[in-house]
C-alpha cells in the first residue's frame, strides 16, 4: 500500500509524512497529491487570522473543542513564520492546544511560511486536501499573527474568521484596510477586558463604511421571511452576507457556541447562495496559477543556457541593459 | 544560472519538537535551545510545559520531526526518557533522535545512551554541539 492508499484508509503516520513531502513538495509528495484529489472537496475550510497576541491559538484550541463535541473530525494547520535570515522557525501554537492531546479525532500540524509573505505558507493549501482527503470534517486554518495585507486566507478559506482584541492600538489601525474587509465572521477575543465596547462599536463603524451592510442586513432579516413554501428563491440581497461581531473569551470558552453558530450559519449561507462553488472555483484557479508560474519558472531555468542569467545580470549592473530588457533578452534567446 | 532555490525547492528542513515532560517548571533552558536551533535554519515546535510522554510521541508524529529534544529537570528522566522511546517506537517513529537536556547525573548517562537516547546535555553545555550533533544525528 503507498503512501496516498494509507492516508485514505486513516493511518495517521502515513499522513503526517505525506504532510511532510507535500510541505517539502518532493516528487513523492506530488504523487500523493494527485492521488487523492479525487478524494477532496467535502472538508469546510476555516481560517483564523488576525494580529499576534489576539489569541487565535486559544480560539481555535476552543474551536476544535466545540466541533469535537458534534463529533466532527478536526484538523488544525497552524502557520507561524519563517526568520527571514536563517529559514529557520520556532512554532509555538501547540502551547495553546494541550486540550486537544490524546483524541485521535483531532490533528495538529505546525509549519513555517518559508519565505512566504501573505500569511500562510505556500504548501498550506495542498496540505489542507491531505486533511480533507483523509476525512477531516473541518480544517482550522490558523495564519501568522497578521497585519494588514496577509490576507490570502480568505482566498483559501471558505469562512475566515479576523481575530481582534480590546486595547490594540488607537481604533484598530492595524485592521483598518485590508484584513478586515476578508473577514466573514469578526471575533472580538479577550471579551473580558476593560475596552471591548469601544472595539466593537470601531469595528460596527468599520463595516457600515466598508460593507453596504446597514442596507443589506434590513432587507435580509426580511428576503428571509419572504423566503415561501421553502422554495430557495436566492433573491440578489440573500447573496450579501453581513460580517457578524462575536465577543469571546477563549481562554474560559466564553462566546465559543455563538461563534461557531455564526462560522455553522456562514457555511450555509455560502451553499444557498453558490459561493461556496464560486469560492472553490476561485481557490483552484488561484492554485493552479501558483504552479503555473512555479512551472514556468523551473522550465525557463532548465532551458536557459548555463551563466546566460548571470551575464545578463552583469549587463543590468553596468546598466548597460534595463531589468526589463535584460528579461525580454533571456526569453527570447533561450533554447528551444 | 544561480543555484538559489525558492519557495518550496529548498527542499526538507530539519524539524525538531522541543518538549518538557514531567511537572517542572523551569522552562528557560527549551526555550534557549530552541531558539539556537532556529537560528541554525531548523524549525523547531515547541510544546510548552508539564508535557505527558503520551503527548509528547503524539505531537512527535503529528509534526512528523526527526528528532525530539526533551527538557528534565526533576531528576525524573530515568521514568520519562525510556517511556518516551517506547512509544515513539510504537509508533512507527523508532527512526526519531531522542536527545535529553538538564539535570542529569552522569552515572545515568550510559543507561540511557543504551536505551536509546542520542544525546545528553547539561548545565553550560554549548548551543553550538547541541546543534552540531543534531546536523550530524538526522544525516546518517
Amino acid at each position: 500500500m503507498n503512501l496516498a492508499q494509507s492516508v485514505l484508509k486513516g493511518d495517521r503516520l502515513a499522513l503526517a509524512r505525506t504532510l511532510t513531502q507535500v510541505e517539502n513538495d518532493s516528487a513523492e509528495g506530488r504523487a500523493a497529491l494527485a492521488e487523492i484529489f479525487p478524494h477532496t472537496g467535502k472538508a469546510h475550510l476555516i481560517g483564523v487570522t488576525g494580529a499576534p497576541g489576539t489569541g487565535k491559538s486559544s480560539l481555535v484550541n476552543q474551536l476544535a473543542l466545540h466541533f469535537r463535541r458534534e463529533g466532527k473530525r478536526v484538523a488544525i494547520l497552524a502557520v507561524d513564520p519563517s526568520s527571514p535570515f536563517t529559514g529557520g522557525a520556532v512554532l509555538g501554537d501547540r502551547v495553546r492546544m494541550r486540550d486537544l492531546a490524546g483524541d485521535a479525532g483531532v490533528f495538529i500540524r505546525s509549519m513555517a511560511t518559508r519565505g512566504s509573505l501573505g500569511g500562510l505558507a505556500q504548501a498550506t493549501a495542498a496540505m489542507t486536501q491531505v486533511f480533507d482527503a483523509a476525512g477531516f470534517d473541518v480544517t482550522l486554518i490558523e495564519t501568522v499573527g497578521a497585519g494588514q495585507s496577509e490576507v490570502d486566507i480568505a482566498r483559501l478559506a471558505h469562512t475566515t474568521l479576523v481575530v481582534e482584541a480590546p486595547g490594540l492600538g488607537d481604533d484598530i489601525q492595524a485592521i483598518k484596510a485590508g484584513i478586515l474587509e476578508i473577514a466573514d465572521v469578526l471575533v472580538i477575543n479577550k471579551a473580558d477586558r476593560p475596552g471591548v465596547e469601544n472595539t466593537e462599536k470601531a469595528l460596527k463603524s468599520m463595516l457600515e463604511l466598508a460593507h453596504p451592510t446597514r442596507h443589506v442586513f434590513m432587507h435580509h432579516g426580511q428576503v428571509m421571511a419572504e423566503d415561501e413554501g421553502g422554495q430557495k428563491s436566492a433573491p440578489l440581497d440573500a447573496r450579501m452576507w453581513l460580517p457578524p461581531i462575536q465577543r469571546t473569551v477563549a481562554v474560559d470558552g466564553t462566546g465559543i457556541a455563538e461563534l461557531a453558530a455564526h462560522i455553522a450559519a456562514h457555511a450555509e449561507h455560502l451553499r444557498a447562495s453558490g459561493d461556496w462553488a464560486a469560492r472553490e472555483r476561485a481557490r483552484l484557479g488561484s492554485e493552479m496559477d501558483a504552479l503555473l508560474q512555479d512551472a514556468l519558472m523551473a522550465r525557463f531555468r532548465a532551458e536557459v543556457p548555463n551563466g546566460k542569467f548571470e551575464s545578463t545580470l552583469a549587463k543590468v549592473y553596468e546598466r548597460s541593459l534595463s531589468p526589463w530588457e535584460a528579461v525580454t533578452l533571456l526569453l527570447n534567446g533561450r533554447q528551444k | 544560472m544561480t543555484e538559489k532555490k525558492t519557495g518550496p525547492e529548498q527542499g526538507r528542513r530539519i524539524r525538531v519538537l522541543v518538549a518538557k515532560p514531567g511537572l517542572d517548571g523551569h522552562d528557560r533552558g527549551a526555550k534557549v535551545v530552541a531558539r539556537a536551533l532556529r537560528d541554525a535554519g531548523m524549525e523547531v515546535i515547541y510544546t510548552g510545559l508539564r508535557q505527558t510522554p503520551e503527548m509528547i510521541a503524539e505531537a512527535a508524529l503529528q509534526e512528523d520531526v526527526d528528532v525530539v529534544g526533551l527538557s528534565i529537570l526533576s531528576g525524573a528522566h530515568m521514568a520519562l526518557a525510556p517511556r518516551i522511546l517506547e512509544l515513539l517506537k510504537a509508533n512507527g517513529q523508532g527512526h526519531v533522535k531522542v536527545f535529553l537536556g538538564g539535570i542529569v547525573p552522569d552515572e545515568d548517562s550510559p543507561r540511557l545512551k543504551e536505551m536509546g537516547i542520542t544525546g545528553i546535555y547539561g548545565p553550560g553545555a554549548s548551543t553550538e554541539d547541541i546543534i552540531r550533533e543534531v546536523r550530524e544525528s538526522v544525516k546518517g
